[in-house]
């Protein structure tokens, strides 16, 4: 039987007896897009810097392709590729020179890693940058650059942390787009976010981390499929009211509300009651309902329905950090 | 693999010569305060600079050497680009002698403008070139092999200067530079025996002023390479602490 392009066996790690991982296990198939979504300190980060060799575990252990990456290092190094957080190329180095550079890290031969470093600058729209020194790139130049890096030496495996964090709208979804790009050429891609949707956009399986524990897995699909289909009302209003999310949430038989803009995102188990009080409730607010539906889950829903996080909270997070 | 990790340690050595080293205020500095110092001390006694001309050079290896060691793996930590090293597939003393080489060379090169400096304007005993030059490249080695032990040790880059110029300063005045070891009290001589610019100072009197030293050339020699491997293996664990501790 193949290995698992990434397996990870009772992983721990403990920081001064805070433990920032409580004994996880998961496994990556060859060629998937794997996401491993959970809010800032959940673990995420430290998961995959174990993973990648950059930390080492307090217990348990990671194998890359049945290779074991404390005992085999160097190996495993050798057929990964990774993009940190934070784009960590030299800001002293030319475009071009960094890519030269890690290719020379990786063992390419001089007229192989020139070649490579040219075609990658190619495909990442880098081209007519490649004498521009990294440090006056835009952020999303860097992030494109520092995702060509990883892929200098064509690892099988590429870990992509946080890919998307402090950029604009367009260059996330350039970003996006590559990730596909990348994924129908075969390589497998490990992803931590703290971003939902983008999880949902691109992800075939994903692992909800919480305080270290892994509390579900599964495909994006199956993980939707954990809420019942017709407990979600969506109502589109024509005020923006952040006090209505508390008012809301104390009404009967309403779970969790979500307030985004001019919708509101309702999670009942009895929605004919929630039908029946809300709309008074509104009209007692001031506030006109534009239009009310069902809805199918997202996996936003299912990530509120499986961890009881407060999703405001991820995305306060999200801005703090970017 | 021997031959691939010696091609990877290029690399590194040759990207940090290229991105922090071979710098114009650098090398300025580097050409600049040999000359000052050669120039001052003549200026107090003319007749006495000719004896302290070794110790000045061990001294310019060891600044030159631990400076930018200390500032380059410091500020790489900073900025996440020792990392990206540690992401690559070298061991961590290919990248260790990677980042002590490029310090090795910088320390040498001004070590070797102010020899031959020296040789132009003192009367330096050329017998003994071969011992001064392998002194020279293990006084090298243990300074910055020290300075990498200093820098993986610490987080910040003026935490690290700070430390060395808690190291540096004390060393030039306890290791025989300006004052012969024999007429230091025995105190101070013992906590000289621990520092490596004392192996440097003596075997360098002894192969360029072809006077007796207070050891033999070959026991400096020994001594500097002991020193060298004990900081590099000290800088191995501070890497592998640091592994297991983020």
């Amino acid at each position: 039987m193949e290995n698992p392009a990434i397996e990870v066996r009772n992983l721990a790690k403990s920081f001064h007896g805070f433990w920032a991982i409580k004994g996880i296990s998961f496994s990556v198939h060859k060629g998937e897009i794997f996401g491993f979504l959970g809010p800032n300190g959940a673990g995420k980060t430290t998961t995959l810097r174990i993973i990648t060799g950059l930390s080492r575990a307090t217990k348990g252990e990671a194998y890359v392709f049945g290779h074991s990456v404390s005992e085999e290092e160097i190996w495993v190094k050798e057929h990964i590729g990774v993009v940190p957080e934070i784009s960590n190329l030299y800001p002293e180095l030319s475009v071009l020179d960094n890519l030269i550079f890690i290719g020379q890290l990786y063992g390419l031969p001089k007229k192989e890693r020139s070649k490579r470093a040219h075609q990658l600058l190619k495909d990442f729209d880098l081209e007519q940058k490649r004498n521009v020194l990294f440090a006056k790139l835009s952020k999303g130049m860097k992030r494109r650059l520092t995702i060509a890096a990883a892929l200098m030496h064509k690892p099988a495996i590429i870990f992509l942390d946080e890919p998307t964090t402090g950029l604009d709208v367009a260059s996330s979804r350039h970003l996006r787009l590559l990730i596909k790009k990348l994924h129908q050429s075969g390589v497998t891609i490990f992803l931590t976010t703290h971003n939902i949707a983008e999880a949902e956009e691109l992800c075939q399986r994903i692992a909800i981390i919480v305080k270290g524990k892994i509390i579900a897995l599964d495909t994006t699909q199956a993980l939707k499929q954990k809420l019942p289909a017709d407990n979600l009302l969506l109502i589109k209003i024509d005020k923006i009211d952040p006090s209505l999310k508390q008012k809301l949430s104390k009404l009967p038989e309403v779970k969790n509300v979500i307030l985004e803009d001019y919708l509101i995102r309702i999670q009942s188990d009895d929605l004919n009651s929630v039908l029946s009080t809300i709309p008074n409730f509104l009209q007692q607010e001031r506030v006109k309902i534009l239009s009310i539906n069902t809805s199918t889950p997202s996996l936003e829903d299912a990530f509120v329905h499986l961890t009881g996080l407060d999703l405001e909270l991820m995305k306060i997070d999200k801005e703090m950090k970017s | 693999m021997f031959r691939s990790s010696l091609t990877k340690t290029y690399y590194v050595t040759l990207k940090d010569l290229k991105t922090y080293y071979l710098k114009p205020p650098l090398i300025s500095w580097g050409i600049i305060m040999p000359l000052a110092l050669v120039f001052a001390f003549y200026l107090k006694n003319p007749q006495g600079i000719r004896y302290i001309i070794p110790g000045l050079i061990g001294m310019v290896i060891l600044f030159g050497s631990t400076s930018m060691e200390g500032v380059v793996i410091t500020f790489e930590k900073r900025v996440g680009t020792l990392e990206r090293l540690l992401l690559a597939p070298l061991s961590k003393k290919t990248l260790l002698l990677g980042k002590m080489m490029s310090g090795v060379i910088f320390g040498l090169l001004m070590g070797l403008l102010f020899l031959v400096i020296s040789f132009f304007m003192f009367k330096l005993n050329t017998q003994k070139l071969g011992e001064t030059l392998i002194l020279m490249i293990f006084s090298a080695t243990s300074s910055a092999a020290l300075g990498m032990f200093v820098a993986s040790s610490v987080k910040e880059v003026f935490e690290a200067m700070t430390l060395f110029n808690f190291f540096r300063f004390p060393m030039i005045f306890i290791c025989g530079v300006f004052i012969p070891l024999e007429a230091m009290p025995s105190m101070i001589k013992y906590l000289a025996y621990f520092l490596p610019l004392t192996y440097s100072v003596d075997g360098l009197r002894i192969s360029l002023l072809n006077q007796p030293g207070v050891f033999p050339i070959i026991l400096n020699i020994a001594l500097l390479i002991a020193f060298t491997l004990f900081f590099f293996w000290l800088s191995l664990i501070m890497l592998e602490r640091r592994l297991r501790q983020e």
